[in-house]
């Protein structure tokens, strides 16, 4: 009797070959391959901008035969964060979510590793922001990809005309709309001192600055880049609790004096509150991304005329600017991964960068350094060139509340905005700098719970 | 036809072992206590799903480490208790809920009396104005009130203005803040109390009145001899309930203030949001809101114990 040559020994051989290969290969976008894709991406809040993800997400589909569908998931009320969390508890949901400032550490354990993804667009653009690192890097993996979209800094952006007229300063002239032309004996100049000086004459003058001091992310971003300037660490990487110093008394003091010249009301901003100060036309100067001037845009021209975003003022540690990062999360129980992660990498493509940063009219901005030269940032107007400064320029350096602590004590250092309550204790309170500064030692200890 | 004429030849013995089986059935199906329980299963199942468990698997995260990966048992409480700003949470939600309750059964209370005493012709439609605010979104409403109290904007500073005063700090200074959040929640809250009042004080029996009109009892001593008395059991029941709704309470302070400023306003709910979700330690956010668990529980048991007696002592 022949024997036949296909033995069960060969078919387990080849079928575990098989299967490994199936495993191990990385995905080749090939024409017949099928699926499909779901995204739960952060609704934007500029008027069209949505659709160009969708757009870009819709051309890799059909090249690859993927289905692709995009829920827009508002942040208002932080829904977003909600549907993350009920989606990381019930294990199921969207393939990619997006993901807000602390959002990747609080999920890390239900999020797929991305290095493979990260390091290629390291490879193609460069070195990524040090904020974006902190923020997605979590024992070195990589559990987020940093998007274009929502992703912003918080500069200054203030009023040409009042700055001038009452402060004496042309900030136009300070900070041109080319960075070549950067005068530095001039940026130099622009420090948390002549800041304060300015901000007390414009006070006088009945246009104060409106600078936040709430619980909110942009209060604690513009204290977390002034804390940073004066070299004020809360707890290093190290879990050591060092808020008090000298550096935080000689902070608190700065900032006793300049809340006194902001309206009383900025210690119930959410916001939105800075944003609409300046866009009534009362407000002389905030630290926002460029939104608050698309608004008055609309709503109030003139004033959108006169707005220039420039960089924050320099400290004696260094100049740095406040940035919120968003990320792509992969849920570990994706069942379409592979594809997941090319989306990811066809939409992180310098051309993708671009439409993305055009259609939000230069908001939303990458954390590859390389990707702050489009055109959008340039052309942008009234007054032309308003926001050319909106990325990090000269020696601003971007950063984040709650750094350098490890990132799950960070992220309640900032969600529980421990900087702004110390200062609102202390300028609105009336309590004294060591009460304030042994208040918040308290609440760090808090935070290095296990 | 085949049918009876089988029966037909089965000893009568037979049947008569099978017709209490049927008559089981039916009898269970006609008893009050089955039918209500049918008709409340929805109702438990519902309950069951969107309370109980959500209840019990909030209990096992409180036991949990911030990573969800270590029982703890009852560490999560004690290192709350340890923390400042969580006794001032507690403080700040006994104030926001025993006054906007009080102020809440006190308005509801004076109102029911008024509409009340109102023709019957009108009454219906003040009946349905007052109910207005409970019948709105809360979200919404809540919105609408922030509005008004806008830190920068505000349409009540603005009047103010207008008769030559001073803006009021409403969501800015802690007093203030706290003032608004509980004044909305009382505007909200009020018109359940009044319609249950009302309901209560149409039940008592017009012959109480009359004989204490002819014992010369005046309408004080009638509020308190008769209709406080006759009130009692709806006071307590409803002061629970709005008691409970009003410690879980979330929409009015996190729309209004979000806690802020300097914390001043956080309440269990939004302390356990502020912890739970934007913080990512989900188990402490939940100890924070099982947080009350005890306390309403014996408080529930000693009120119910009481209406139960007040109820036996009537009949």
């Amino acid at each position: 009797m022949r024997r036949s040559s296909v033995t069960r020994r060969g078919v387990l051989k080849y079928a575990a070959l098989g299967t490994t290969a199936v495993i191990a290969a990385p995905y080749i976008s090939p024409t017949y391959a099928a699926g499909r894709l779901t995204l739960g991406c952060w609704d934007h809040w500029v008027p069209g901008a949505n659709n160009t993800l969708t757009k870009l997400c819709n051309e890799w589909g059909e090249k690859n035969k993927v289905e692709v569908q995009i829920d827009y998931i508002t942040s208002q009320g932080e829904k977003d964060k909600l549907t993350a969390a009920a989606e990381a508890q019930a294990g199921t949901g969207h393939d990619i979510m997006s993901h807000r400032d602390w959002n990747i550490q609080v999920h890390q354990n239900a999020l797929e590793p991305l290095d493979d993804v990260v390091n290629q667009l390291i490879k193609q653009h460069g070195p990524i922001s040090p904020v974006a690192e902190y923020l997605a890097k979590i024992k070195g993996t990589w559990r987020g990809v940093p998007t274009t979209v929502g992703s912003q800094v918080k500069p200054c952006c203030s009023r040409l005309d009042l700055y001038k007229q009452h402060a004496g300063i042309d900030l136009r002239e300070m900070f041109p709309p080319d960075e070549a032309q950067y005068d530095k004996a001039k940026t130099d100049q622009w420090n948390w001192d002549l800041y304060l000086t300015s901000a007390e004459k414009l006070f006088k003058a009945g246009y104060p600055v409106g600078l936040p001091m709430g619980q909110t992310s942009d209060a604690v971003d513009w204290v977390g880049a002034l804390f940073n300037a004066y070299g004020v660490v809360m707890v290093d990487d190290k879990d050591n609790i060092k808020i008090n110093s000298d550096e935080t008394r000689q902070a608190l003091e700065y900032l006793k004096k300049l809340m006194a010249v902001n309206p009383p009301e900025v210690y119930a901003w959410d916001d939105a509150g800075n944003n609409r100060w300046l866009v009534s036309g009362k407000g002389s100067g905030i630290m926002n991304p460029p939104s608050a001037w698309a608004v008055a845009k609309r709503d109030n021209p003139d004033v959108a005329a006169n707005c220039w975003t420039h960089p924050i003022p320099r400290g004696p540690k260094g100049r740095f600017v406040g940035q919120l990062p968003q990320f792509y999360g992969l849920w570990k129980f994706s069942s379409n991964k592979a594809a997941a992660k090319d989306l990811l990498l066809y939409i992180s493509q310098r051309d993708a960068v671009g439409q993305l940063v055009a259609a939000s009219f230069g908001y939303d901005l990458p954390s590859f350094k390389s990707l702050h030269d489009f055109d959008t940032w340039k052309t942008v107007e009234p007054p032309l060139g308003t926001v050319y400064s909106y990325p990090p320029r000269g020696d601003e350096q971007t950063s984040i509340a709650g750094a350098p602590a490890r990132s799950d004590v960070g992220a309640q250092i900032y969600n529980q905005a421990i900087n702004t309550v110390m200062v609102a204790k202390l300028t609105q309170g009336g309590e004294k700098p060591d009460d304030v500064i042994k208040w918040a030692e308290r609440e760090l200890e808090g935070t290095l719970r296990a | 036809m085949a049918e009876i004429a089988h029966r037909g030849w089965q000893p009568s013995s037979a049947l008569a072992r099978r017709r209490p089986v049927a008559h089981g059935l039916a009898r269970l199906a006609r008893r009050r206590s089955t039918i209500a329980f049918l008709m409340c299963l929805p109702l438990i199942v519902i309950v069951a799903g969107l309370v109980i468990y959500p209840a019990c698997y909030a209990i096992v995260l409180s036991t949990l480490n911030k990573s969800q990966t270590r029982f703890v048992g009852l560490g999560n409480f004690t290192f709350l208790l340890s923390r400042d700003v969580f006794w001032m949470v507690v403080w700040q939600s006994a104030i926001f809920a025993l006054s906007a309750v009080f102020f809440k059964a006190l308005i509801g209370l004076i109102t029911a009396h008024l509409v009340n005493n109102l023709p019957s012709r009108g009454q219906r439609k003040w009946r349905g104005m007052l109910l207005v605010p409970w019948v709105i979104p809360l979200a919404l409403s809540t919105l609408g009130w922030w509005w008004l109290f806008d830190p920068t904007h505000s349409a009540f500073n603005w009047i103010i203005r207008a008769f030559g005063g001073t803006d009021i700090p409403w969501l800015s200074d802690p007093f203030w803040a706290r003032f608004s959040v509980i004044l909305v929640n009382i505007w909200y809250g009020a018109p359940f109390f009044l319609i249950m009042y009302l309901a209560a004080l149409k039940s008592v029996p017009e012959q109480l009145y009359e004989a204490a009109a002819i014992d010369g009892a005046n309408a004080w001593q009638r509020f308190v001899h008769i209709t406080l008395p006759m009130m009692r059991n709806i006071i307590a029941i409803t002061v629970l309930f709005s008691l409970i709704v009003t410690f879980a309470n979330f929409d009015i302070v996190q729309i209004m203030t979000a806690g802020g400023p300097r914390n001043m306003t956080h309440v269990f709910a939004t302390y356990a949001f502020l912890l739970g979700i934007r913080s990512g330690d989900i188990p402490l956010g939940a100890s924070v809101s099982l947080f009350m668990l005890p306390i309403l529980a014996i408080s529930a048991v000693f009120i119910l114990r009481g209406v139960r007696k007040r109820a036996r002592d009537i009949a």
